[in-house]
């Protein structure tokens, strides 16, 4: 065991692991931030993403320890400093993008990550880029109208 | 009133502030002092003889508390696992269920039966001492195919069934059918497999057990369709705790498509486990888990034959299928290829004689059991496929005769059961057409022969049974339960209310449709109601979530419950307000007397209902009723399905260019939900068509197992969608509702294939099975 410090949605946390866990497992089960989750145990999913350093990754593919002093954005600290939906939460509400629910955190955190890159995407540029998040419920159909709207509401 | 949150409105649904926030409470987020990690030991064959399980050196290992084996649970008379509809074989006998008890006993039967488990403190001390269980198998001759369990001399997987056939069913007149063959102008064959899925919600299944010493009582925390049932099932038949001794909570529940309905091994374990070694267990599946241990769906096998006059009227169909079981009769199995299948099987036609026969056979893989649409996917794909097929042999437009044979007088009573109380099948292919731009379509196939590729145009016309389902006649055709639905209504004093429904939602936004049709009524914001889903210790009593049911049936208890708490609003309303109670009328959120000024806001009733200092004479104080809604009919939502497509015959990529739905899913509560409810649907209906497939080899090891191997729809993998409503009210319910949730499901793959086939029709292909996976689209073009 050892102690893995990382900043997350802006605040200093520290837990001591052990040398295998991954990121997803310290957000979950150290830090009590369950709103990332763990949908399949190959890296396909994507409802685990989250932002390391500005950049999405599969924090279920990365090392707790390899995060040490990482500055870390979950979706837990995606809403705006009142509390209200961000951007791209309250296109998600607005364009029915998502029904389960499950998968909307790593939606949510890949398209952020895909806005600040390409702040005006195409359908197309959109379905290619969320090739590693996979939805169950909505067909994708309001999910890609979801970031169309976000990226118009800049 | 609140003009927007009124029955049709597309209102925003409300749980997704949480949703999309991180603050989804789903099972796995749930965590309790002292809690220990379940992981189960599984069957790497498909079938062995279990000879011995040496568990000392796991027992031994760090952090174990406890390794239990079958022999164990069923010492503590803990029940078998069953399927709970009973089936008839032609000959008279019952189907053959084989002994399934949750933790393998004397044989595993499938790879990923479940032997034995073991409790620890974390997950990672469960996981490596479950490597430490050595268990003496002895592997057995196995069955991976319905064709090698039909096989003379085939191996048996249960003793129980002979031949490893669990039923042999029929269904309609078998010679009225064979002489309208006999007799006909034309008689077109089809042969059809339906190929095997696996559901995969993104949640996977998982379970929190805990057990209260000091009350003798247990709490579930799981991922169900169903909490209500889960309970009952695991008190009256698994014998674990009476019903009063356990609450089953489903708390966000992350998809389910028909895999959390059943009753798995895993979750009856975790509670057994939970009181056995006194620790709370936790068991999460991971996605490889999920697919061996999650019930399959469809994998049909049929051959079929329809029969034509001389005008090109339908005049008989009859159908064979064999449908594959899995190791286990899972806990609705039996009725998904039969009542759930054959009884759709005149579609949206007329068809004078039907008869089908199914055959239900055992074999060494996952058990089968319904997935979204469960069966009518199935039966409209052959039907859609046929009357395609059909088309072409008869030198007919496929639309044109399918409208030719269009029920279009309602009642009408098919065959099979099944009597359509309403539809209007013209008006669905017609929006579909004028959608599609159909006249459109030569020049648009011209365009792409210009740039070499093949384009198509293909036709579905399903019809389906939601609304599952009136008790009285289920349990005549051998359901093991009634399928009504509850519903209970509470006005606080404030004027607030909570609604406490037997549904579950996990993921159709029942806290936002239902909200609006309570607010609809009493005409007050859709914010001062709470519906209340998902646990038993809350709701009295539910079937749950499955077959599209909640809008026609949990939303009907609703509409029951609501009357009888507007009548005693207005008695209490017309007695303070000294009017006639037929004088009164409920609406923007006030009891007004018609005709005058006089009005009694709708909170100040709930306080007056509450305070009962002035209440008509004989009137109970408080405001709260409930109601069982148990429905007359199945309802039979239908519509059109159109798919372009453009086929690259170099590569056999398939590229849809074009989606159209049109539907009938009588009222629409929520435009914005239905929707939603359909793109999903249709994803699901495209990825079977096109890229889904449950593989195993020959001896039954699982190939597909992982989002590796089994091929998930993606986001560049679809299209936009265009789906659009025409509504035709449903008679049997008292707002009309027929239910959107598997439509798309079952009417997208034939459009699809349709549409593969029409493209590729000057090539000489004929047939292709699905998933139309590049591989075989290029392999029937190039023979």
């Amino acid at each position: 065991m050892s102690s893995v410090s990382m900043v997350v949605n802006g605040k200093s946390v520290s837990a001591e692991v052990e040398g295998r866990t991954l990121l997803v497992e310290y957000l979950r089960e150290k830090i009590g931030l369950t709103g990332t989750h763990v949908g399949c145990d190959t890296s396909q999913c994507g409802a685990c993403v989250v932002h390391v350093n500005g950049e999405s990754v599969k924090a279920c593919s990365v090392l707790a320890a390899a995060c040490e002093g990482a500055e870390v954005t979950t979706i837990e600290g995606m809403a705006n400093a009142d509390g209200s939906l961000g951007t791209l939460q309250q296109a998600f509400q607005d364009n029915h993008g998502l029904q389960c629910g499950f998968c909307t955190p790593g939606m949510i955190m890949s398209a952020a990550d895909l806005l600040q890159k390409n702040a005006n995407p195409s359908e197309t540029e959109i379905r290619e880029w969320l090739e590693g998040n996979i939805c169950r419920c909505t067909g994708y159909h309001n999910i890609v109208k979801s970031i169309q709207a976000a990226a118009a509401a800049g | 009133m609140p003009k927007d949150s009124v029955i049709g409105a597309p209102v925003k649904r409300v749980e997704d502030v949480r949703l999309t926030s991180g603050k989804g409470r789903y099972t796995d987020d749930f965590n309790v002092a002292g809690q220990h990690y379940a992981h189960f030991v599984r069957s790497p064959h498909a079938h062995a003889k279990i000879n011995g399980i040496d568990k000392t050196a796991a027992l031994a290992a760090p952090g174990v508390v406890a390794v239990y084996d079958g022999n164990e649970l069923v010492g503590d008379g803990i029940g078998n696992l069953f399927c709970g509809w009973g089936i008839t074989s032609k000959d008279g006998e019952a189907m053959k269920m084989g002994a399934w008890s949750a933790l393998a006993t004397s044989h595993a039967r499938y790879v990923g039966d479940a032997v034995c488990v073991v409790i620890a403190d974390t997950k990672a001390n469960a996981k490596n001492a479950a490597e430490l269980v050595d268990v003496d198998y002895e592997e057995l001759p196995t069955v991976a195919t319905m064709e090698a369990a039909t096989a003379a001399g085939a191996p048996q997987i249960h003793p129980e069934a002979p031949g490893n056939l669990i039923y042999d069913w029929e269904i309609g007149d078998l010679g009225a059918t064979d002489a309208a063959i006999a007799s006909a102008a034309k008689v077109v064959e089809i042969d059809l497999t339906n190929n095997r899925l696996v559901p995969n919600p993104m949640e996977p299944r998982a379970a929190l057990a805990q057990y209260d010493e000091a009350e003798d009582h247990l709490t579930l925390h799981t991922t169900s369709q169903n909490p209500h049932v889960a309970r009952l099932v695991m008190s009256a038949f698994f014998q674990i705790a009476p019903e009063h001794k356990l609450r089953v909570i489903a708390p966000d529940v992350g998809g389910g498509f028909g895999s959390k309905i059943y009753i798995y091994p895993e979750e009856t374990v975790c509670v057994w486990a939970a009181r056995k070694a006194r620790v709370p267990v936790k068991w999460t599946a991971d996605r490889s888990e999920a697919f061996i241990t999650d019930a399959h769906g469809r994998d049909h096998i049929t051959t079929a034959k329809m029969a034509f006059d001389a005008d090109n009227n339908i005049t008989g169909f009859k159908v064979n299928t064999k449908a594959n079981f899995g190791a286990y009769m899972s806990l609705f199995s039996s009725a998904v290829p039969t009542y759930l299948y054959a009884t759709l099987l005149s579609g949206q036609y007329k068809i004078p004689n039907i008869y089908c026969d199914v055959q239900a056979v055992y074999t060494n893989t996952v058990p089968v059991d319904a997935y979204r649409g469960a069966g009518r996917p199935e039966a409209c794909y052959l039907i859609e496929r046929m009357m395609e097929k059909a088309a072409g042999e008869l030198g007919v437009d496929p639309a044109d005769l399918r409208a030719q044979n269009f029920i279009t007088e309602f009642p009408y009573q098919t065959p099979v059961i099944m009597a359509y109380d309403t539809g209007d099948f013209h008006t669905t292919l017609n929006a579909a057409k004028d959608a599609a731009d159909v006249s459109g379509f030569a020049a648009r196939k011209a365009a792409s022969e210009a740039k070499g590729k093949k384009r198509g145009l293909g036709y579905s016309c399903y019809i389906e049974a939601c609304g599952i389902a009136p008790s009285a006649a289920v349990g005549s055709l051998g359901a093991g339960v009634g399928l009504w639905e509850s519903a209970e209504v509470r006005v606080n004093p404030v004027g607030t209310i909570e609604v406490l429904t037997g549904s579950h939602s996990h993921g159709q936004g029942h806290a936002t449709t239902f909200a609006q049709v309570v607010a609809d009524r009493f005409g007050i914001p859709m914010d001062t109601v709470k519906i209340v889903h998902g646990d038993t210790d809350k709701v009295q009593f539910g079937m749950g979530t499955y077959g599209s049911r909640s809008g026609a049936v949990g939303i009907s208890a609703i509409h029951k419950a609501l009357d009888k708490v507007e009548a005693k609003a207005k008695k209490i309303a017309a007695h303070l307000l000294e009017a006639s109670e037929a004088d009164i009328v409920i609406e923007d959120g006030a009891a007004k007397v018609q005709g005058t000024d006089k009005q009694l806001l709708w909170h100040e009733i709930g306080l007056a209902a509450y305070v009962a200092h002035n209440l008509p004479e004989g009137l109970e104080p408080g405001l709260k009723e409930s109601a069982f809604y148990d429905p007359t009919n199945f309802t039979f939502p239908a519509g059109c399905y159109i798919a372009e497509v453009e086929v690259d015959p170099e590569t056999g990529v398939i590229d849809i260019q074009n989606f159209i739905a049109a539907d009938d899913f009588g009222r629409v509560i929520n435009p914005l939900i239905v929707g939603g409810q359909v793109h999903g649907g249709l994803a699901q209906g495209i990825g079977q068509a096109m890229l889904e497939q449950a593989v195993y080899d020959e001896d039954g090891q699982p190939i597909t197992a992982s989002y590796m191997d089994y091929c998930m729809p993606r986001a560049d993998d679809l299209p936009m969608f265009k789906v659009s409503t025409h509504e035709t009210l449903c008679p049997g319910n008292p707002l009309g509702i027929k239910g959107c949730g598997e439509a798309g499901a079952i009417g997208s793959p034939p459009a699809l294939v349709n549409a593969v086939l029409d493209a590729l029709s000057d090539m000489g292909v004929k047939h292709i099975d699905m998933p139309m996976t590049p591989t075989r689209v290029w392999a029937a073009i190039n023979g």
